[in-house]
């Protein structure tokens, strides 16, 4: 997958990390790197909330509808790239590879770290999305008149 | 006068040992693990999800497992859980609209764009208890698959909205108001009614919305439509000054289509009502649509029936189990010092009323 805007990149990686599962994402990571790159922990591992919202009607009033977990990070590596990772869940070592795997790809390593580790994390997404998708489609009703015969 | 009395710490460790002991049952059955329960007991963990107000499957496993398969008890523990976390935020308004739907049916249109999609559903089972679930070990044949198109599955009220036959759902503040921020106070505009029905206990929301339709406050609903899947959850991240997607869950949403109102000079609409829920989870999701539509009646310039699914601060003031679970069980603890004046009342105007009754008899 190929994005351009340094922004868009930069919001399509972290969502991705922020719905990989988190075993997943550790394997990945330490598939990939032998040991993680010299770095400090501007933020070290939280665990806390997010509010979720919905709206009245699906398009009116916005309405507080409940709180989900969310686990986040801050890092600083040698070079001085910060990074930033936020995970759903409680899953500190996830947030932390998240953030690294963030700086990472601001320093320079996007590429290699895409195909390494996004690239499958998008192709499991995508796959787990399907499963449902084509057994929700096999559950379609398809009406049929009866006709009266005489 | 009070007295303070201290005891029965010995009883109390026991009582709970004794409970973790009841809790595993007999140990040659095998322990339920917590992955159990998210996988198997999912409409379970769903429901204390909603009612707990915090999305987290693995979490709720836990306190249905801590908690012997007691709901109520497990939404407390996870309410309880949830105060000791920060806040990081709050979301943008989800987009049910982009739902990837596992489930999604229209009791309005038969036809339409999307199409039904019946999903994981009991609707249609017999009821049948299925003596096989009870063998061990068996594994279901995989579910069968088609191609999915891909294309979109747009909100049925969408199209009556096109034409104008239903009415438009009001815009409001920015920022709603949160009733696990502040206390719950009166007028409750509907983003405050949204949220505690969302959270609200299920049994007492769908009997309230049972009672609209055996006629207290009645309002005449139609499932315009119902739909159960999955949607990003997004948010700005302050450091980064743009939004990402936080996560994802997996929700349940009914839009109901009610009678009219009209006046002389709106010419008459459908009127609607909402219910959005954690989980799949759609006995709910219904009931909440039906209640927040009985509540709209000041709004909508409804007659008050007197209906008790009408009556904003009865059903907002009992709709959360917590709240009344401790508030029923807190009597069941020592109040020996509260009845030894009652009794000491009872005694004397006994005392009193049986000698005046002796006077009267000796006069």
């Amino acid at each position: 997958m190929s994005v351009t805007d340094p922004t868009a990149a930069r919001r399509d990686r972290l969502s991705v990390l922020a719905k990989a599962p988190a075993e997943r994402l550790r394997a990945l990571w330490s598939d990939h790197m032998a040991q993680s790159p010299d770095h400090d922990l501007i933020r070290p591992p939280e665990i806390g909330t997010v509010m979720v919202r919905g709206r009245a009607g699906a398009t009116g009033a916005p309405f507080n509808l409940g709180e989900m977990t969310v686990t986040r990070c801050s890092v600083r590596l040698a070079t001085g790239t910060v990074g930033h990772g936020h995970v759903q869940g409680r899953y500190r070592e996830a947030a932390r590879i998240a953030a690294l795997i963030d700086a990472l790809s601001e320093d320079g390593q996007g590429d290699a770290l895409d195909t390494a580790i996004l690239a499958p994390l998008r192709a499991e997404a995508l796959a787990r999305k399907t499963a449902r998708a084509t057994r929700a489609a096999a559950t379609k009703v398809e009406f049929f008149t009866m006709v009266r015969g005489d | 006068m009070y007295v303070a009395v201290k005891g029965g710490e010995r009883a109390i460790d026991n009582a709970h040992a004794w409970l973790a002991e009841e809790r595993r049952g007999d140990p040659s059955v095998a322990e339920l693990s917590t992955a159990q329960i998210r996988e198997q007991l999912a409409l379970s963990v769903n429901r204390v999800m909603a009612e707990g107000s915090l999305y987290d499957p693995d979490l709720a496993a836990l306190a249905i497992k801590q908690a012997r398969g007691d709901l109520i008890e497990a939404v407390f523990l996870i309410r309880a859980y949830r105060t000791t976390l920060p806040r990081f935020g709050s979301s943008h308004p989800v987009d049910t609209a982009a739902m990837a739907c596992d489930r999604r049916i229209s009791a309005t249109f038969k036809d339409l764009p999307g199409g039904q999609i019946l999903g994981p559903t009991f609707d249609y089972t017999h009821r049948l208890l299925d003596f096989a679930l009870a063998a061990e070990g068996l594994a279901p044949d995989a579910a069968p698959q088609a191609e999915a198109d891909g294309s979109s599955v747009p909100h049925v009220t969408g199209f009556l909205a096109r034409e104008d036959l239903i009415q438009t759902e009001p815009d409001g503040p920015a920022i709603p108001r949160d009733l696990t921020r502040e206390p719950l106070d009166f007028p409750a505009d509907r983003p405050l009614r949204l949220q505690a029905l969302t959270r609200g206990d299920e049994g007492f929301v769908l009997s309230l919305a049972y009672s609209t339709q055996r006629g207290y406050g009645k309002n005449h609903p139609f499932v315009g439509e119902l739909r159960i899947g999955t949607v990003p959850v997004e948010m700005d991240i302050p450091e980064l000054g743009f939004s990402i997607d936080i996560g994802e869950v997996v929700l349940t949403e009914c839009e109901t289509v009610n009678q009219f109102t009209g006046s002389k000079t709106e010419p008459p609409q459908f009127t609607r009502g909402y219910g959005l829920v954690f989980g799949q989870t759609e006995r709910k999701a219904i009931s909440m649509a039906l209640v927040d539509r009985a509540l709209r009646w000041e709004e909508l310039g409804e007659d008050n029936s007197g209906a008790p699914a009408q009556d904003v601060e009865f059903v907002l003031y009992h709709a959360d189990n917590v709240q009344a679970t401790g508030f029923l069980e807190h009597i069941k603890l020592p109040h020996y010092v509260d009845f030894q004046s009652e009794l000491e009342l009872i005694r004397r105007l006994r005392a009193e009323a049986m000698a005046s009754s002796r006077q009267e008899a000796a006069e």
